[in-house]
């Protein structure tokens, strides 16, 4: 299990265009994190490009939370390299920061001041931050999240979804070249999910690099452009999201009563025969079905069953979809939506 | 709605650091805006009010060396008041409340997940550390103002008022005794900065500040409890409540300043040891809060 594992990882990493230093926004090498005996973070190779959304999946208690405490600076690694935008870290901490807009672990605020009084406050906690434009910028990004009408609330009265959306306009407080999202979709209702969808997209296009962790594949299908996978504090997989899809094992399905020969067909072209998921078929056939594809042409496997005698009467390539291939390399009980 | 308007990564609204003002700034609205605080100040506040009209209210005359420390003096001179207040809020009641405060610096915004935001932010380990113990100085010092304003009105109001016969026989002006009412209250002030450092230091080491605020009120009480064991006695200069009621000096004509410069001196050992132990928790904890 843990061989294959490794294996895709590799697979993955090498089709990924080389990428020099200074196109990535966040890099790290043999990041490892330890809490006493027990490791979270297994030595692990970030590249995350500048300009991209990367989805940074896995499932609960992979170690995406403790990343990136150790990338912001929260937590210290035990060994390894992080740079971020192209600064060593943690030692450049103090003026890297400022260009980076973070929500970790859901937000966290003072309930007893309001909206604006918490991003005022943690606005004046920024050195950087000018405090002639404090309450202009503040003003802003609540109206960016559609928290204006609620500005004036103590955060005590808010909703879970409320917070959420205070927590992302703490993130664009500034223009920030990096934003780290931590589950930004966590609490929201479909609407609220749809709009961090397009305020992702639209910080994307302006060409701030967007680095969102992920429980849902789903959601990270949607919006990014490249992506992660971690399972149990190992990066298992990274690369553009189209090439991560293409990486899956693609399969046939043939639509035939000759079940034996074409199994024998299908097993001499060295695909996997198996049965396939839903036989449903018409004319009382069985579909068979033949997992590697990878290095045939689909009419040749056509025309090597029909010339054995195999009666087919429907044949179909089927990529692998996301989630399959997510499945494949973390396991069981990962947690798909969608 | 979120809106779709693009953002670019310009450096708008950025200056150069400064030094920070502004959190120091924010750190006191935030304190002093909390509820908790109000209520904290507003119990003080009670104290002398109380003393002064159970004293009122009281047929018999207090006889002196009975009670509190000046309470006898009350009736004939309510500037008394603020002082004998501030004698009966040493040992508990302001100790509590500095407490409170102390050990709430970093646990409590570690418990409301503030800590990692402003962290981020970033405020600096260090810097978010030195605001911390500003507010938490402000507060002491918030706190014995509050006792020895709320005695001198509560004097002014209930007890006739003079000139002042002090510890060693001479008579000062009442505008004098103002003036002595604030050393005194500037003295606990100093007294309790010892201990807000050590509220600080402990807070730094938990994410439960009601753990953080007993044990800092805890120390206090153990420190007053230490003290007064006459077989530990090579142990009682180096305790940080030894001099928290030495300011008899302080009313004496001409001022003896021995005792305050010995608790200044004591007091900046244990914010210099006490600093030094948080930062070198704080600048290498790991904020998983």
């Amino acid at each position: 299990m843990n061989e294959s594992r490794t294996a895709a990882s590799v697979g993955a990493t090498e089709r990924a265009a080389p990428a020099r230093s200074s196109d990535l926004a966040i890099e790290t090498h043999g990041l490892v994190k330890r809490f006493g005996h027990r490791s979270a973070v297994e030595g692990i190779d970030l590249a995350v490009p500048r300009g991209s959304v990367f989805g940074f999946l896995g499932p609960n208690g992979s170690g995406k939370t403790t990343t990136i405490r150790v990338l912001l600076g929260l937590a210290s690694a035990n060994s390894g390299d992080i740079r971020v935008l192209g600064r060593e870290m943690p030692q450049a901490l103090a003026s890297v920061l400022p260009g980076v807009g973070a929500l970790v672990e859901g937000p966290g605020f003072y309930t007893f001041l309001s909206g604006t009084g918490n991003l005022m406050r943690l606005d004046a906690a920024d050195p950087h931050a000018s405090s002639s434009t404090r309450r202009q910028r503040v003003h802003d990004a609540l109206e960016r999240v559609g928290l204006s009408h609620a500005a004036g609330k103590k955060v005590r009265a808010y909703s879970l979804g409320m917070k959420q959306r205070l927590g992302l306009a703490n993130a664009m407080l500034r223009p920030r070249e990096l934003l780290v999202l931590d589950e930004p979709t966590n609490g929201l209702d479909p609407q609220g999910t749809r709009e961090v969808r397009n305020l992702v997209r639209s910080l994307a296009a302006g060409g701030t690099t967007v680095f969102v962790s992920s429980h849902l594949l789903a959601e990270v299908e949607q919006m990014c452009s490249h992506v992660g996978v971690m399972s149990a504090g190992r990066l298992v997989a990274q690369g553009p999201i189209e090439e991560l899809r293409s990486a899956g094992q693609a399969h046939v399905v043939v639509q035939t009563p000759d079940v034996n020969l074409a199994s024998q067909v299908l097993t001499r072209l060295g695909l996997v025969p198996g049965e396939a998921p839903g036989t449903g078929s018409p004319w009382g056939t069985t579909a068979v079905l033949g997992t590697g594809i990878n290095g045939h042409v689909p009419e040749e496997i056509v025309a090597a069953l029909v010339a054995e005698g195999v009666r087919v009467r429907g044949f179909t390539v089927e990529n692998a979809s996301l989630e399959e291939r997510f499945v494949s390399l973390t396991g069981e009980g990962f947690d798909v939506v969608g | 709605m979120l809106s779709a308007k693009a953002n670019g990564p310009t450096r708008e609204g950025a200056v150069r650091p400064g030094l920070g003002w502004a959190l120091l700034g924010s750190e006191l609205a935030v304190l002093f805006r909390r509820l908790r605080t109000w209520a904290m100040l507003i119990a003080l506040a009670a104290v002398p009010i109380l003393i002064a009209v159970a004293v009122k209210l009281s047929s018999r005359p207090t006889a002196p060396g009975r009670g509190p420390l000046f309470l006898d003096r009350i009736t004939q001179n309510g500037l008394f008041v603020a002082v004998t207040a501030l004698v009966v809020c040493v040992p508990l009641f302001l100790p509590f409340t500095v407490g409170v405060v102390a050990g709430d610096t970093i646990a409590g915004e570690a418990n409301l997940g503030t800590l990692r935001y402003l962290l981020i932010a970033p405020a600096g380990r260090i810097r978010l550390l030195l605001v911390k113990y500003a507010g938490a100085v402000a507060f002491c010092l918030a706190a014995t103002a509050t006792v020895a304003a709320s005695g001198a009105l509560a004097g002014v109001v209930l007890f006739p008022v003079g000139p002042v016969t002090l510890l060693s026989g001479d008579t000062i002006s009442v505008g004098e005794s103002s003036l002595r009412s604030l050393l005194i209250a500037a003295y606990i002030t100093v007294s309790l900065l010892g201990l807000s450092a050590i509220g600080l230091l402990i807070s730094t080491f938990t994410d439960v500040p009601v753990g953080a605020m007993a044990a800092t009120v805890v120390l206090s009480v153990v420190s007053q409890v230490l003290d007064n064991l006459p077989q530990l006695e090579w142990l009682h200069p180096w305790l940080f409540s030894h001099h928290w009621l030495s300011f008899a000096d302080l009313l004496r004509q001409p001022i003896s300043w021995t005792s305050f410069g010995e608790n200044a001196l004591l007091q900046a050992g244990y914010i210099a040891v006490c600093g030094a132990l948080a930062y070198a928790k704080f600048s290498n904890k790991d904020v998983l809060s």
